[in-house]
């Protein structure tokens, strides 16, 4: 145990929180401007799913690593186009197009993964190599925690101001988290509830195939059906916890990745606690999280609400 | 008002299913004129509004503008012609600042917000209306009257030619009104003509012209001030009607033993606001009190408290001088109280139940209601039909869901309810809320029989005319406080008026 407060672990540790935090933080921040804009997406999970798939598929068949990240995103802003035309269109309840979904996508992607190995080895890749940003890289301890990570890494930790200014600073982000709180403002100043639902689930949904594409590219080299393993509804948990706010879910998300990546140190090192605890750890403290956080929501007050005139 | 044809309808015409909401509706409107649509309930003034806002398309019939035919597919449309819209339950969100609720969905054209440009312009159109507001607050902090306020800079801002308000004044108090109807006198100077929609004779009498509209129909468009309020009442009831007048009230009771009694009751909203401060009241057997005040200043939550709904953080109520504040609404039912809520259909009704099982909600524990594990059905449907009868419910039979009924039908199932179960105790917050006088008329009727039989009766209402009439005190609340109270019989409306936004610092 006390293996894993050695210098070496620890930075493998903060660097791997980094690492594990950017899938979960492209689904968190994508699902927030979702959810801001009224649409209570549980699809997350089903759509991480199916951008870490269509990603392996292209990886696999064309060895170019930025078409396989676009076609994650493409894949998951199809599926922000589903859900967007379920709930905002149809106005069927958020919650059960959301898990229907999930199911849909767990399900069709294993069936295509088989008919895809046709019952041999899975094809494999080679994933996203590390980028050392020059000198800074070079920093003792902080230069491996920071400066080796994968490009996308450091987009995903731009995102969250990005996204912050978006909602705050443009009229497009006034006008997305006004449909959560009240839909009508918008609809009687004659603009249309449903382009801008579709624009908010469409982006939030590229967002959360981007992560999935990077859950697939940068941990593996080759699909598995379970690969998510929850990491999408860590994502739902954040926003919660992090009261609707970028910098709040940006926290909650670095709090699940730490323990996360503590729980993999553990495993490696084979110390004498069964690793499984350590790898609950993340879902545990989700639902300490929501326990404490429970009173002071800020919760969008439109949410998962279907808009009728 | 220069006379000119700004706005016109020409055998405007809105079906809803099953309801003819606009029939043949020729409504125009004049450059300058503050112009009020008055009638009943369900009249069709909202409708003729939402539809010349672009919010309804009408079914029927046409729209001019500037002697222009125009159509207005939705809203957008409206306000390309300079027309804007203050809707009667607020359009606005509580989360956003005033700045943000004004600036939403408005400048279309840059992507990055202006924050600063839109305050500055926002300064000087409040400067000219003598509007004090201030714009970095959260819309839910503010009061009701300022809320108005942000609703009508919604429209400025955009710089209307027509402002249509829809009961701009249900939820102000008396001083609050006279402002707006200042401020909407200015607009009319500045070139605004504005539509607004009364129920109130006193403030039809302030419009520059007034459209009287009956049962979906336009019956007259009239000057005030060539004609009375008598007449104008006739004109919109279709018939002779007799204004109510101030009524001798002769009822005496005693007051030396309260039969309720509350004591420095307090209570914390969620925003960490007193919803109620301090408040001390006493209800006797046989006596009408009422609670005046604009609704949202802590009615709710006293009513709740006093029906078991709520726990108050502190102070005491007591029930023949047992305290029983904080204690299970069973125990409150069972005393004999019994609560009209001010939302009919969230609080008082479960909509898609039917009448008999309506009537019954609540109290379906009773030997009388069961027969051991079940529901004893014949019973209970033979109480419903008898209360339909008594209470003069229409309907085809019990097993109607209340949802099928109209507004004032489902309050008599309500009152039914209460007052057949309880025998103490009565507790009406609002009752007669978008009711039709005839309607109105039976509620209070209803409530003066049963404090006739010793019934305590606690009446909070907006309508400050009906309460000096039918009251025998009344208490005056603002801001979850007891602001006076006064003897029925020695008030004025204008007294309590000064009572309610006298010492209240928010009101605009």
């Amino acid at each position: 145990m006390s293996e894993l407060f050695q210098e070496a672990v620890i930075i493998s540790i903060l660097a791997g929180t980094l690492r594990i935090m950017t899938p979960i933080l492209f689904a968190a921040i994508g699902e927030l401007v979702t959810q801001r804009a009224g649409i209570w997406n549980m699809g997350v999970e089903g759509t991480m799913i199916m951008g870490a798939f269509v990603s392996y598929v292209v990886a696999t068949q064309s060895d170019s690593l930025p078409l396989a990240i676009l076609s994650g995103i493409l894949s998951g802003m199809v599926m922000g186009l589903i859900i967007g035309f379920m709930t905002s269109t149809l106005r069927v309840d958020h919650f059960i197009t959301g898990l229907g979904l999930n199911l849909l996508v767990g399900g069709l992607t294993f069936f295509w993964f088989r008919i895809y190995v046709k019952g041999g080895h899975p094809p494999t890749f080679t994933g996203l190599e590390n980028f050392s940003i020059p000198i800074l890289a070079s920093i003792p301890i902080l230069g491996e925690v920071f400066f080796n990570q994968k490009p996308l890494t450091y987009i995903a930790i731009l995102s969250v101001p990005v996204v912050s200014y978006f909602l705050y600073r443009t009229r497009w982000g006034l006008e997305i988290r006004c449909l959560g709180e009240n839909p009508k403002a918008i609809d009687i100043k004659g603009l249309s509830v449903a382009l801008r639902q579709y624009i908010a689930i469409i982006i939030g949904s590229g967002m959360t195939g981007l992560g999935g594409a990077f859950l697939m590219l940068g941990f593996s080299d080759r699909f598995q059906p379970d690969l998510t393993a929850g990491k999408g509804w860590l994502a739902i948990v954040a926003i919660i916890a992090g009261k609707w706010l970028p910098k709040g879910v940006f926290a909650a998300v670095l709090v699940f990745a730490f323990l996360e990546s503590v729980a993999v140190h553990v495993q490696i090192i084979d110390a004498d606690i069964p690793y499984q605890i350590f790898f609950a750890l993340p879902y545990l403290a989700s639902i300490i999280l929501l326990i404490l956080l429970r009173r002071k929501t800020n919760q969008p007050a439109r949410l998962g609400v279907p808009y009728f005139r | 008002m220069s006379g000119q044809a700004l706005l016109e309808t020409k055998m405007l015409t809105k079906h809803f299913p099953g309801v003819v909401a606009n029939e043949g509706i020729n409504f125009v409107l004049e450059e300058g004129e503050v112009h009020c649509l008055f009638g009943e309930n369900g009249a069709g003034k909202s409708t003729l509004c939402s539809c010349l806002f672009g919010y309804y398309r009408p079914d029927g019939g046409s729209i001019e503008f500037k002697g222009e035919p125009v159509k207005f597919r939705s809203p957008r449309d409206s306000i390309r012609y300079g027309i804007g819209m203050v809707h009667q339950h607020f359009v606005l969100v509580d989360e956003f600042t005033v700045l943000e609720n004004i600036i939403v969905g408005t400048n279309t054209e840059k992507w990055s917000l202006d924050l600063e440009a839109s305050e500055n312009q926002l300064k000087n159109i409040c400067d000219e209306y003598g509007i004090d507001l201030k714009f970095n607050s959260l819309v839910r902090d503010l009061s009701v009257g300022e809320q108005q306020w942000v609703e009508i800079l919604k429209s400025l801002y955009l710089k209307v030619e027509i402002l249509i308000l829809d009961e701009p004044t249900a939820v102000l108090t008396p001083e609050e009104s006279n402002k707006l109807f200042k401020i909407m006198h200015k607009m009319g100077q500045n070139g605004i003509s504005i539509i607004f929609i009364s129920h109130k004779i006193s403030e039809v009498m302030l419009a520059d012209r007034v459209s009287v509209m009956s049962k979906g129909r336009l019956i007259d468009t009239v000057f005030p001030r060539e004609t009375t309020p008598q007449e104008l009442t006739n004109l919109m009831i279709g018939r002779e009607v007799k204004l109510r007048v101030i009524e001798e009230n002769d009822n005496e009771y005693d007051r030396s033993y309260p039969i309720l009694s509350i004591n420095n009751l307090k209570y914390k909203n969620k925003y960490g606001k007193f919803a109620l401060n301090d408040i001390s009241l006493n209800l006797y057997s046989g006596e009408i009190l009422g609670l005046a005040g604009v609704s949202g200043n802590g009615q709710k939550e006293l009513f709740e408290s006093l029906s078991g709904n709520l726990n108050p953080d502190s102070g005491t109520i007591s029930y023949e001088g047992k305290e029983i504040q904080g204690r299970s609404s069973r125990v409150f039912m069972d005393l004999g109280i019994g609560l009209i809520p001010d939302d009919r259909y969230r609080e008082g009704l479960v909509s898609d139940f039917d009448i008999s099982e309506n009537i019954i909600l609540g109290w379906q524990r009773l030997n009388d209601y069961t027969k051991g594990f079940f529901l004893n059905r014949n019973n209970i449907k033979r109480l419903a039909e008898d209360l339909i009868k008594k209470f003069n419910i229409m309907t085809p039979s019990s097993t109607v869901p209340v949802s099928h009924l109209s507004g004032g039908n489902a309050q008599k199932v309500i009152l039914a309810r209460e007052l057949n179960h309880s025998n103490k105790i009565l507790l009406a917050n609002q009752p007669t809320r978008g009711l039709d006088l005839g309607v109105i008329e039976y509620v209070y009727n209803q409530i003066k029989l049963k404090r006739d039989e010793g019934f305590a009766v606690l009446l909070a209402s907006e309508e400050l005319e009906d309460l000096i009439n039918l009251c025998d005190r009344i208490a005056i609340i603002s801001d979850g406080e007891i602001k006076g109270i006064v003897e029925a019989k020695s008030t004025s409306i204008q007294d309590i008026g000064l009572l309610m936004a006298g010492q209240s610092e928010t009101s605009a």
